[in-house]
């Protein structure tokens, strides 16, 4: 299901890219286009490649082989374009990664101000208008440790916002939550998906992949070993791995 | 087995009392138990063993009134005259008594400029940085320098004691966290020759020791300039000290910087932030805050320190106040110690001033280091 119309460039387009650590060949041929307005789920065992394929979108890991094209920027070694592609490409990682010597305000409106040149007043604002959205407006002059976990990924997701993101990539958001928070994460990724938002996601949470999800990726061995909707995706898995994934982890 | 279900949940109680005001302190906390009486009361005896001939020597037996050295001649305490005579020699050197309120004028602008600098409620600390970073200096060395603005010129060779104390100290502090930040970046860099440069100039620097720095800044550098370019013994000599504490400032940053997770990198660069701006405004300051007590370590040192232009001709405090024992006027048996005694305690109100603030400022940014 793709929405984008044809002239805009795809979200992200990657062609056999190839990524080895040291000796160790972590990415082996990912072939994979995200449309505008796509919302595209990975999982797989850890080890699989998931973090690192993510991580090569906004050039937070350099690639070794192929081509990596976002919002219509090839990410190259220039360091100006990494810039670029990152601007556009929102990033939400597992430990949240909030500056904890800024309040949950200046997080959100460092970007902004730096990057965006916007006044500091016209910042606080769309930033109070996304903490409002991820329901924590009166959150935002404290510091991230007097925050719970879920509420700092929340902080997360509003400061990823505040750059008006093309796209938002998520790198496992609720794997280091305790159970009763992931919830509220995952109900303002949910909102986000509704409005349209291009998103990649790494999780497990199988719930929130069926509920949003355009496509499943199940990645193994740093290959995409299957990619398809939902429906089949859980109702019929073809590849051998995914099958056996899935019994694992849908009890 | 049985089920258990709780049927009321247990209030909130307030915590157990505890015992406060003095008896309790001294009961808990140096009577407890008696090896710790014990240990408190032999604390106490060495206490008053060196106390005691402390005070008696510089207060109760010393000689405040006189003129000359007689006045001091029988005595067994500080002979204080003797810092009175030779008090403008010890904070000025031989700077021009009549040019004295020039180098008077420096140290009042720089505790009027300092002190809201320092304190976290006081206003306008942008313009307050400015003033006292980049106008300060510059004001300093025209009015301690001379030779414009009708003021007259007091060659360097002329100053001395104190001023060239604070002046060499002042110089090496402003210039050394800067520098040492840039070259602890340099040190962390991805481009290898930025990275070597800065290992080879930090290695380089703590190599040496200082002493040799100030003999070849001062004897061997001029033989190494082209004839008739020269600079200024004392200019030389700063720019030694501050190239040298620099590099140790160097190693302490990058102690700051390891401590700080990749992700916070991460993070930044996420977001779009290009390198300095993620050094500047997350790196940074998460570091240096880290390493206060290593930074302020090193500025203590480097205070004290200064005291080695001594080798080089130069006299500071410590080398007037040498100077001013060699003076038969004022030869009398407590002379040296009062001297030292003295000096000893401008040096310690200094070097404890700048202790307790950054235990102070330490303190201060806990409340939101500690909340990670």
């Amino acid at each position: 299901m793709v929405r984008s119309p044809k002239k805009e460039p795809a979200a992200v387009e990657m062609v056999r890219v190839h990524k080895w650590y040291g000796e160790f060949h972590v990415l082996r041929g990912i072939d994979l286009k995200v449309a505008r307005g796509e919302r595209i789920v990975i999982c797989g065992p850890s080890g699989s490649g998931k973090s690192t394929l993510i991580r090569c979108i906004n050039g937070l890991e350099r690639h070794h082989k192929g081509r990596i094209v976002v919002n219509g920027v090839e990410l190259t070694d220039d360091l100006g374009r990494i810039d670029v592609v990152r601007r556009e490409a929102g990033m939400m990682f597992q430990q949240f990664n909030l500056f904890p010597h800024l309040t949950v305000m200046e997080n959100c409106t460092l970007a902004p101000i730096w990057v965006r040149r916007l006044p500091r007043r016209q910042a606080e604002e769309i930033a109070m208008r996304y903490l409002e959205r991820v329901h924590i407006p009166e959150q935002a002059h404290k510091y991230p440790g007097q925050l719970s976990g879920g509420q700092q990924q929340r902080v997360a997701i509003a400061r990823a916002l505040c750059m008006n993101p093309k796209i938002m990539l998520f790198d496992e958001p609720t794997s280091a939550l305790d159970p009763e928070m992931i919830k509220e994460v995952l109900d303002v990724m949910v909102d986000l998906a509704r409005e349209g938002q291009t998103m990649i996601v790494v999780s497990h949470e199988m719930g929130f992949a069926r509920e949003v999800a355009d496509r499943i990726a199940f990645m193994d061995e740093g290959q995409i070993v299957e990619m398809a909707p939902p429906k089949q995706f859980f109702a019929h898995p073809k590849h051998g791995r995914t099958k056996l994934f899935l019994s694992q982890i849908l009890h | 087995m049985a089920a258990f279900v709780r049927r009321r949940m247990v209030p909130r109680l307030p915590p157990p009392r505890v015992e406060r005001g003095l008896i309790a302190w001294l009961r808990w906390r140096l009577f407890a138990t008696p090896l710790q009486a014990a240990l408190t009361l032999v604390s106490l005896a060495v206490l008053i063993t060196v106390l005691w001939p402390a005070i008696r020597f510089l207060v109760v037996d010393a000689v405040w009134q006189g003129d000359t050295r007689e006045a001091c001649l029988g005595a067994t305490g500080a002979c204080w005259p003797f810092v009175k005579a030779k008090f403008g020699q010890l904070i000025y050197g031989f700077y021009p008594a009549a040019e004295r309120w020039r180098p008077d004028l420096v140290f009042a602008l720089g505790a009027i400029l300092l002190a809201p600098l320092l304190v976290p409620a006081a206003p306008l600390k942008g313009l307050n940085a400015v003033l006292f970073f980049a106008v300060y200096p510059v004001l300093s060395f025209i009015l301690l320098v001379g030779g414009s603005f009708g003021l007259e010129h007091v060659e360097t060779r002329r100053w001395g004691g104190l001023l060239i104390t604070l002046v060499v100290a002042f110089t090496g502090i402003i210039a050394s966290l800067p520098l040492g930040i840039l070259l602890a970046l340099g040190r962390r860099s991805e481009l290898p020759v930025v990275r070597w440069l800065a290992v080879a100039f930090i290695e380089f620097w703590r190599g040496v020791p200082l002493i040799t720095v100030l003999f070849f800044a001062t004897y061997m550098l001029p033989l190494f300039l082209p004839a008739g370019v020269s600079f200024d013994a004392l200019l030389r000599v700063l720019v030694g000290v501050a190239l040298f504490s620099a590099a140790y400032m160097a190693e302490v940053v990058r102690g700051g910087l390891q401590a700080i997770p990749r992700s916070q990198y991460e993070g930044g660069y996420a977001l779009g932030l290009p390198y300095w701006q993620v050094m500047g405004f997350i790196v940074l300051p998460q570091a240096l805050t880290r390493v206060i007590p290593g930074i302020v370590n090193n500025f203590i040192g480097l205070f004290k320190d200064t005291t080695l232009v001594l080798i080089v001709a130069i006299f500071d405090l410590l080398g007037q106040l040498r100077a001013a024992f060699s003076d038969p006027a004022w030869a009398t048996p407590t002379t040296l110690y009062t001297g030292f005694a003295f000096a000893g305690m401008i040096y310690f109100v200094f070097c404890f001033a700048m202790s307790r603030y950054s235990l102070f400022v330490e303190r201060r940014l806990g409340v939101s280091a500690e909340r990670l």
